[in-house]
């Protein structure tokens, strides 16, 4: 079969009216929460995690698919409306973005986001149809000291994402693989950490630790904060088209933004977030037309290029989770927990044993994409009502979600009692400056990265070389090592920091 | 000797101690050998690791040349409220049997909960927490117990209907 088979089929079951409507509720619901303030995209699909169960598998892949670039979209209208990156990918949208809108152009910066977006979506999701195939037959060629070696890479990748110490990271990806131990040992059936409590013989549900450390500790983070006060501005309709020398601008914008943001999102750890920035600073070094804007005063270059770049980045990051079972970051860490929920082992063989989830979540994002310029240009006026809506009246409603989901998840208050321990976990991590997010990767990778060097030191008998003399784990572990050194170098450390100061 | 860094020191002094608990537990699994791990074997490796960590975290705390921010002080007013309104709902919607309470149902729990939340933050007003918890008590009634028909007991078994 060759890619527009495989599309067709995947387009024959997203198109599907159950299908359609799953991505549009999931377009409906990112959006929303993602245009709230104090709710990241790791939150939002942790929260509506619960409600997806009872659906079948590929109907709430496509949802959960929709609820992240949802949020991710979201996240955009808040960082030129409000001067408020939604999340850490459209930080640098705020940049030129805020500056737009302060001149009375949030309409064209809209657009241009929208159009980028849409755009990149589209040319990301070709990506992933066009590499999805070779790249699962190389999956294939992978044995368990391969797969190892990659986690571990994987791991490590994560790591240019936190925004705090590397040292710090480091320890909160070991003690996520440590929570991940936790319940039934697969292989020997001693139920390790369990400490004799029936409900913890699988464990701690990674819903329950997602909702407690992102979700509450979020709120309890902002709320120890002083209220910010928010100047949203008026976007009218009419006002919303960019002028001709716009669309002359940022068509090319879009074009480079989007092949960044495309190449750089299959890496393990660069995602939406690292694009965006990679985006921005190449739409810098590219020489001003006479007239033009600054960068930092309101060029739609700086909008278009680092939002078409996180979206196709956030599609293709789709690429290592549906191709070999990893996930690159703690979003698609939730949906590889969503996917083992459904019965489903994530990697190369879904492909085949479950192509139509497979291929009809790939079209799903395509039409995902056209959903959300539908439901966000026209709607935008209904958006920024909801900006206004005081962060009062909304964290209440958060807690209650979360309180709510993690009953559902088997109608017990014992992960309710849970829940509650791990948001004040996630207060004192944010007070220690620990960051969540590797921790949550490493949760779900934990028991797959275990098993994998069990079966690679069973085949060679014990010896550890084992992890350097294959040649495809070599190179994974010379490149996680080459990434850990240049982490650790002076010069990409301070590059590091100046990305992050911009938040 | 004197914290420089006081969020590394405590960070590492956390990892430390965990790794401990983690690598005092994982001793009580059979531990193997390298062609066979056991079920300790893989998590005493982590708490090792984990301990090294948070060693380096300390060290590099106490050896830093710069004083860092300190952590500042505790706001424990939100964490407190936040997790009392969610063991508050736990409670009204699955009752604490050992203790003799019993389940009062999705509605109290809701209610409760959303006005003890509300409490956590910086502006409180009964009138509108009171409207809010209505509001969001017959919502989620409506949604969970009525669209998606989800189990929940929804009143209190021992007031009849």
């Amino acid at each position: 079969m060759d890619i527009f088979e495989h599309l067709a089929l995947g387009f024959s079951v997203a198109l599907t009216w159950h299908n359609l409507a799953y991505a549009f509720i999931g377009c409906l619901l990112g959006t929303l929460i993602g245009i709230l303030p104090g709710l990241g995209p790791t939150a939002t699909i942790a929260i509506l995690l619960p409600g997806t169960f009872a659906l079948d598998p590929t109907s709430a892949l496509i949802m959960l698919a929709g609820i992240y670039y949802g949020a991710a979209y979201g996240g955009s209208t808040t960082s030129i409306l409000v001067n408020l990156p939604g999340e850490i990918s459209s930080v640098v949208t705020v940049l030129d973005g805020y500056q737009m809108a302060r001149k009375g152009r949030a309409g064209p910066a809209l657009t241009a986001a929208a159009v980028g977006s849409f755009v990149a979506g589209c040319f990301g999701t070709v990506v992933i149809a066009a590499f999805a195939g070779p790249l699962t037959e190389l999956a294939f060629k992978f044995g368990p000291a391969e797969y190892f070696s990659l986690i571990v890479l994987g791991l490590l990748g994560s790591i240019v994402l936190a925004s705090g110490s590397i040292v710090k990271a480091l320890g909160m990806i070991v003690l996520g693989l440590l929570l991940g131990m936790m319940g039934t040992d697969i292989n020997s059936g001693v139920q390790r950490y369990s400490f004799g409590i029936p409900q913890m013989a699988d464990g701690i549900d990674f819903v329950v630790i997602a909702m407690g450390l992102f979700g509450y500790g979020e709120i309890i983070s902002n709320l120890s904060q002083p209220d910010v006060r928010r100047d949203v501005f008026k976007v009218r309709l009419a006002n919303l088209y960019p002028s001709r020398t716009d669309w002359r601008r940022m068509t090319p914008a879009i074009g480079r933004g989007t092949l960044i943001g495309a190449f750089l999102g299959i890496l393990p750890g660069g995602g939406a977030v690292l694009s965006s920035f990679a985006a921005y600073t190449a739409e810098k070094k590219i020489r001003l037309e006479p007239g033009e804007e600054r960068f930092g005063e309101g060029n739609i270059r700086g909008v278009a290029a680092p939002e078409s770049a996180n979206n196709s980045g956030s599609q293709t990051a789709f690429i290592p989770l549906l191709t070999l079972g990893l996930p690159p970051n703690s979003v698609m860490a939730l949906m590889v927990g969503a996917m083992i929920m459904h019965n489903i082992q994530p990697g190369p063989q879904v492909m085949t044993s479950n192509p139509e989830l497979f291929w009809g979540l790939i079209a799903s994002m395509w039409i995902g994409n056209a959903i959300l310029v539908v439901l966000n240009l026209p709607l935008v006026g209904l958006w920024v009502k909801l900006l206004t809506l005081p962060y009062r009246w909304l964290f209440p409603a958060i807690v209650l979600f979360c309180a709510l989901g993690a009953y559902s998840l088997s109608n017990s208050t014992w992960d309710v009692w849970m829940l509650g321990w791990f948001g004040i976990i996630g207060y004192v991590f944010i007070r220690l400056g620990l960051e969540p997010a590797p921790l949550l990767l490493a949760l779900i990778l934990g028991p797959m990265m275990e098993e994998n060097l069990r079966r690679a030191l069973l085949l060679s008998r014990g010896d550890w070389s084992v992890l350097v003399t294959r040649p495809i784990s070599a190179s994974l572990l010379l490149v996680a090592l080459a990434l850990l050194v240049a982490l650790v170098l002076p010069s990409l450390r301070k590059k590091r920091a100046e990305a992050f100061v911009e938040e | 000797m004197h914290i420089k860094s006081q969020k590394d020191f405590f960070s590492g002094l956390l990892f430390i101690v965990l790794a401990a608990g983690f690598g005092w537990g994982a001793l009580g699994y059979r531990l193997g050998t390298s062609a066979h791990m056991g079920p300790g074997y893989f998590p005493l490796l982590c708490s090792i690791l984990l301990a090294l960590i948070g060693l380096i975290l300390c060290i590099r705390a106490i050896a830093l040349r710069q004083p860092d921010e300190p952590i500042g002080r505790w706001r424990w007013w939100p964490v407190l409220h936040v997790v009392l309104a969610n063991v508050l709902f736990g409670i009204l919607l699955g009752g604490w049997p050992a203790l003799g309470i019993p389940a009062f149902g999705l509605l109290f729990a809701t209610f409760v909960l959303i006005v003890v939340a509300a409490r956590a933050g910086h502006e409180f007003r009964w009138r509108e927490a009171l409207i809010l918890a209505t509001a969001l008590t017959a919502g989620s009634w409506l949604v969970f117990v009525w669209g998606l028909g989800m189990p929940f007991l929804t009143w209190p078994p021992f007031l009849g209907t």
